[in-house]
């Protein structure tokens, strides 16, 4: 489970994120819906510990992110915006790479490697160095990574950015598996349909501050709105009119 | 599942950063063959061209145009003894030597035999261009031979007259050359602790470049950074692979000047240009802290920047530093100093020119010049942690 509290971050005099605060829960998908620049990305680096709030709080089962960050680290699978892979490494010594650093001995890494390149058919990349991947192939090593330390909570910054149709739904089936497991998923977009198809959870983002937290049906009746996207325009209104600016 | 130690993350790190960077060829040649034979090879060259000309200049006839050669043929055929071979003349030697036509040329003026006759000193004019790299040579030998003619008349004008020719030389000065062979061979390394020094610099470069600067553009900092491994263990385990091969290529040139210094034909020119074992086994040692040092300062310097290519621009201006010392002592031979040996750069380099000079070593010195460089460069990974702490660091423009 993640939890914000008043997450409040600025630079320079641009108040990125100002008084977030949401929850995340176990065996859900929690969707981070706003429009660019509205402050997902921060608000994402608060949680997973890149950068220190302000003021605020981040816990992570209950763990206090400022005050342990590493061990928050340990139990957060982060996929961020900069998924950059090392190229002369192969698939799955990326992977292994990450595997080491979180802790893993290499016996449990081949293991748990196997698994993820099971679950994400790279076997075809898997010994293939990452120089010419697709973004599809870039995208399941990064993941890949990102969860072979079995993590209980994975964050995700708009994940599907440069996924064709059929990357996108393997990927939302995927998102979909994590969640079943009990795990904690929280991901950012932009994108309307992504949170329509895919979160139980959905917290909308304007201007650096949460604009409205719900259910997808609960956000409809909110707004009066049969369409999520009608209920998305109104709830945010000005705000991410102006963010769009 | 526990945390990992702290050096067991910079291993990690370690190992990484070696494996990438033995499968990029740009690193391979730069670090492990231009960095590293650069110096050397350009060494050898240099070495082997002046070495041979000074060896072709003092054998070769000497060739002088003569002007008025008929007004002494004493004069030319001693000169002709004495190794001169004699050119035609020209109408114009001034011209001609002024126009690079000619090297030298001898006038014998026109008063030169009634002088001769009536015992005034008899005058020939020597026509040269000092700015000309060769002159100064061909210049010397020619005065040489004709002081030799000069002496040998004087001294036989003076037995004609019933007099001692010793009466010519009240004193005779006679040269004791104390310089070693090694000595004289270390005026022609002089610049050898500069090529160590570059090749280290060579060898970390890219790996300086691509663990930070590299990562970071490439966008694989940030999820390096979310592992749970501090930060400075990262730093560290980098700062080590930068390290590694600054010494390899480091060795790699040490060995190389080995062999170079084996080929050179030293013994032609009375000094010892060896670089054995032994010596090579002082220098590693002295030179650790040094690319200890470098490789921190090149980390550092690419932590710095926002790009590759800016990180490049620092590195290749760093590169630029260590010339300064070694410009400096051979230009000025200012003698050394303790002071000298707490300035890093400045210390090895001089650790070096007395080691290749075969001279005793002061325990002090050395202590006192691995000290200082070592705290500068812990001052350095200092400097370069805090860097790494900024949140600023990760972040992909």
């Amino acid at each position: 489970m993640i939890e914000a509290r008043e997450l409040r971050k600025a630079f320079g005099a641009t108040q990125a994120v100002d008084g977030v605060s949401f929850i995340a829960r176990d065996g859900q998908i929690t969707g981070l819906l706003g429009a660019n620049g509205a402050g997902k990305t921060t608000t994402l680096r608060l949680l997973y510990t890149l950068m220190q709030p302000d003021a605020g709080q981040v816990l992570v089962d209950g763990l206090d992110a400022g005050r342990e960050p590493l061990a928050v680290r340990r139990r957060l699978g982060v996929l961020p915006d900069a998924r950059g892979l090392y190229r002369r490494l192969t698939a799955r010594e990326n992977i292994a790479y990450f595997a080491a650093l979180q802790g893993l001995d290499a016996h449990a890494a081949a293991a748990r490697i196997e698994l993820l390149l099971d679950t994400l058919s790279m076997h075809d990349i898997a010994d293939r160095r990452a120089e010419g991947f697709s973004q599809g192939e870039r995208l399941k090593t990064a993941l890949a990574r990102a969860l072979v330390h079995d993590p209980r909570n994975v964050l995700l910054d708009e994940p599907t950015n440069g996924l064709d149709v059929m990357a996108t739904r393997s990927l939302r089936e995927f998102l979909r598996g994590l969640a079943a497991e009990g795990r904690c998923v929280l991901f950012s977009t932009h994108v309307m349909q992504e949170v329509a198809a895919l979160c139980d959870r959905i917290v909308i983002i304007g201007r650096g501050r949460v604009v409205a937290d719900g259910t997808p049906d609960a956000l409809r009746a909110q707004a009066h709105e049969q369409s999520l996207e009608e209920a998305f325009v109104k709830l945010i209104g000005t705000a991410v009119l102006e963010g769009m600016a | 599942m526990s945390g990992i130690g702290g050096m067991r993350a910079a291993g990690i790190v370690f190992v990484k950063e070696c494996r990438e960077s033995l499968r990029d060829r740009r690193v391979l040649i730069n670090a492990l063959l231009l960095g590293p034979l650069l110096g050397p090879l350009l060494f050898v060259l240099l070495l082997r061209l002046t070495i041979t000309r000074q060896l072709t200049a003092a054998e070769r006839p000497l060739a002088v145009a003569i002007i008025g050669a008929q007004r002494a043929p004493n004069l030319v055929a001693a000169l002709e003894q004495q190794g001169l071979e004699v050119l035609p003349p020209v109408a114009d030697p001034e011209d001609a030597v002024r126009a690079q036509r000619l090297a030298l040329a001898l006038r014998i003026t026109p008063s030169y035999a009634a002088d001769w006759r009536a015992g005034r000193p008899a005058q020939v004019e020597i026509i040269y261009d000092s700015s000309r790299r060769d002159t100064g040579a061909s210049l010397q030998r020619l005065q040489v031979m004709l002081e030799n003619y000069s002496r040998r008349i004087a001294a036989m004008r003076l037995m004609v007259r019933g007099l001692a020719p010793t009466l010519l030389a009240p004193v005779v000065a006679a040269g004791r050359d104390q310089a070693t062979p090694q000595a004289r061979g270390a005026l022609l390394f002089a610049m050898l602790p500069y090529f160590l020094i570059f090749s280290a610099l060579i060898g970390g470069m890219w790996l300086a470049i691509d663990s930070t600067a590299g990562e970071r553009e490439r966008a694989s900092l940030e999820p390096l950074l979310i592992n749970p491994v501090p930060r400075d263990r990262i730093l560290l385990g980098k700062v080590l692979a930068t390290g590694a091969f600054s010494l390899a290529s480091l060795v790699l040139a040490l060995l190389a000047f080995m062999v170079a210094g084996a080929l050179m034909p030293a013994d032609q020119l009375g000094i010892s240009l060896r670089l054995g074992p032994a010596v090579i086994a002082v220098i590693l040692p002295v030179m650790i802290p040094l690319v200890l040092l470098l490789v921190i300062g090149q980390v550092l310097a690419t932590a710095f920047s926002r790009s590759a290519r800016e990180a490049q621009t620092y590195l290749g201006l760093l590169q630029l530093v260590p010339v300064i010392p070694s410009v400096v002592l051979s230009i000025l031979p200012i003698r050394e100093q303790l002071w000298m040996y707490a300035v890093p750069l400045l210390g090895q380099q001089l650790t070096i020119m007395k080691l290749l000079r075969a001279e005793p070593l002061a325990p002090l010195n050395v202590a006192l010049c691995a000290l200082v460089t070592l705290l500068v460069a812990a001052a350095a990974f200092w400097a370069a942690r805090r860097n790494y702490q900024t949140e600023r660091l990760a972040i992909t423009a």
